[in-house]
């Protein structure tokens, strides 16, 4: 049983040498092992930041507040320190990495989170498997790190990561933008499968309700002017689809 | 068609009214035609001229021997020959000072003839271990038609060098030439190499300089048909206190040919000294030149130097391509970020990416054993730096 909570956190972005932003102002948010929390809301309300603030992305600067992880705060952990922990985040803009073999990589992730590192025949029977079930070309392990990868291969290849890691936590940030309709199914079926042992809790950062189709919510979250504006059930995205997030839009303002 | 203006010719300014290219395609076989550098020149400012060890000013004294091992498979004729061979100087003038004194003074060459239509069961490797003293030299790799090759020049050892390698690459042949600078941290190395590619050949250089106190390489392409294609390739690492410095020089001087040039490099420690020339001329009267060059500088450590200029002169309204770019800077934290993302700590993040930076060069190389190999020496050499 894990729990993760997000107290009074909030975040600036760096603009530039003196420029920063506050876009995080005060966010709260527990989530239990087993537990899917879908987080909604217009664009530009902080949803991506958040995501990013967590995992330690260098552009974002948290200023106040604490994340847990089981008790933990993991904001006093390095980036990659975060990641041995349990925390994963799939991101909206996987990072190309030119001249690093995806393989290569993700042996040398795996190698770190488990803390030892796997057999070579193992984890390529491991590896194989595991790309088959999300269908990617075998010919991408060569291939370096998201290098002149569709935006849908991109993705696949994050929830690729997400099954080989097992975290704790895994925060999906807008992993169904830019699929079509058969690329989404493959990607969600990936999130049931690691969600299937109902040890991981998942935060699913979406803009639009279709995902919900294939992976379905406990609570949903409607996330406006950085905090998260309104809580419910299922029940609430279906309100969000017919009413669209205006109403949030005027009180984030 | 040949373009007049940029024609390699005798060293002499003011020929009259044509457009001359500002470049440096005119030389001489002559040392005296050359002044001694003060430092100011263009083509010498960013060279430390104190650590040329008189090779420029003609104090250096010739007293230096090589240890030369070529192997060399069926198809391949090497032959050591004197200075009245007329295949000699036949690809180029040496363009600076040291390289016309390299040929004013060098003793033997090394000529290595690939038959035509020959294709090699395995490259042409010349080992040369430097050792020690001064030492001129000039080598001529003569690829016959619809021949297809690599030669591996593989340099290690100690010694102050200097000259020229002439590469002919005829009609339809393809030649892959991959020279390694593995010296020994001591070593001073000034050479040009000047290539001519003929009608639809493909001419591939790969550079690799690790090694040497003072590394001084100027890859020179120029075309004697359409069709003919070109790529430089160089990857440097440089550190504390040594100065790597490249300078192509791409002459389109007939129509429909093409270029790339992309030369790596990554610097770290005090003083760590890379330049980067490009020069590229697009001829008059030519018309479909599709080039392209760009450098990257990965500085590892601020106390690093580089000095990056890209120059594209253009004779003609024609062209079908012509681009270049250049970025110095540090790791990229966005990389570092999403492998640390994963879990995997800093140091060993940062031990990806560069060597993923240098690997996408590297694996240009066309043979596995051969990549492995020049890997090998690459990782050796960040070993040194982490």
């Amino acid at each position: 049983m894990t729990k993760f909570e997000i107290r009074g956190l909030r975040a600036d972005v760096l603009i530039g040498e003196d420029e920063r932003q506050e876009i995080l102002k005060g966010v709260d948010l527990t989530i239990n092992s087993g537990e899917t929390h879908a987080i909604m809301g217009p664009n530009g309300s902080g949803k991506s930041t958040l995501a990013y603030a967590i995992a330690g992305h260098p552009r974002y600067e948290i200023t106040e507040g604490e994340v847990l992880l089981d008790g933990e705060n993991i904001l006093e952990m390095s980036v990659d320190e975060r990641a041995r922990a349990g925390v994963f985040l799939a991101m909206q803009y996987p990072v190309e990495v030119p001249g690093v073999s995806m393989s290569n990589f993700l042996r040398s992730s795996v190698t770190a989170v488990r803390g030892e590192a796997p057999k070579l025949r193992q984890f390529s029977k491991e590896l194989q498997g595991a790309m088959k079930d999300l269908a990617i070309d075998p010919a991408f392990a060569a291939r370096g790190v998201n290098e002149g990868f569709s935006g849908g291969e991109k993705k696949r290849h994050e929830i690729l990561q997400l099954e080989l890691l097992k975290p704790k936590v895994a925060i999906l940030d807008e992993t169904d933008s830019g699929l079509d309709v058969d690329a989404l199914k493959v990607v969600s079926e990936g999130v049931n499968r690691a969600k299937a042992g109902g040890e991981m809790g998942v935060m699913l950062i979406t803009h639009y309700t279709r995902i919900l189709n294939y992976v379905k919510p406990d609570f949903v979250h409607v996330f406006a002017g950085g905090r998260v504006a309104e809580s419910g059930g299922p029940e609430l995205a279906d309100v969000l689809e017919s009413e669209g997030y205006e109403r949030f839009v005027k009180a984030g303002a | 068609m040949t373009s007049p203006s940029t024609e390699p010719r005798a060293h002499s300014h003011g020929l009259g009214g044509i457009p001359f290219s500002k470049l440096a395609t005119h030389g001489s076989f002559d040392v005296n035609d050359f002044p001694v550098p003060a430092g100011r020149e263009e083509e010498w400012r960013f060279t430390p001229l104190r650590r040329l060890r008189g090779l420029h000013d003609g104090t250096a004294v010739a007293d230096g021997t090589d240890k030369v091992d070529i192997d060399a498979p069926a198809g391949v004729t090497v032959e050591t020959v004197g200075r009245d061979d007329e295949r000699i100087g036949a690809a180029g003038f040496p363009a600076d000072r040291v390289t016309a004194q390299a040929h004013t003074s060098f003793e033997k060459a090394t000529v290595v003839t690939v038959a035509q239509g020959a294709a090699l069961e395995r490259p042409v490797t010349i080992h040369r271990q430097a050792q020690g003293g001064t030492r001129y030299d000039q080598f001529v790799i003569d690829v016959k038609p619809l021949a297809e090759a690599i030669v591996v020049l593989n340099q290690t050892g100690t010694g102050v060098r200097a000259g020229s390698v002439d590469i002919h690459v005829a009609e339809g042949a393809r030649l892959t030439l991959v020279s390694v600078q593995d010296w020994d941290r001591d070593a001073v190395d000034v050479s040009q190499h000047n290539a001519q590619v003929a009608k639809d050949a493909t001419f591939k250089s790969i550079v690799i300089t690790l090694g040497g106190d003072l590394v001084r390489l100027s890859p020179k392409v120029a075309y004697k048909g359409r069709g003919a294609n070109a790529e430089l390739h160089g990857l440097y690492f440089t550190g504390d206190g040594q100065h790597h410095e490249h300078r192509s020089l791409i002459d389109h001087n007939m129509s429909n040919t093409r270029s790339r040039v992309e030369y790596k490099g990554a610097l770290s420690g005090k003083d760590a000294h890379g330049v980067w020339i490009g020069d590229v001329i697009i001829g008059e009267g030519t018309t479909g030149t599709d080039s392209y060059e760009h450098n990257r500088n990965l500085q590892l450590t601020d106390d690093t130097r580089v000095d990056s200029v890209p120059n594209l002169e253009i004779f003609t309204g024609e062209v079908e391509g012509a681009g270049h770019a250049a970025a110095s800077g540090r790791l990229d934290d966005i990389h570092l970020f999403y492998l640390r993302s994963r879990g995997i700590p800093e140091e060993e993040a940062r031990r990806l990416v560069i060597r993923g930076y240098f690997l996408e060069l590297v694996n240009r190389i066309p043979v596995e054993e051969l990549r492995e190999e020049i890997m090998a020496k690459v990782e050796s050499k960040l070993a040194e730096h982490e």
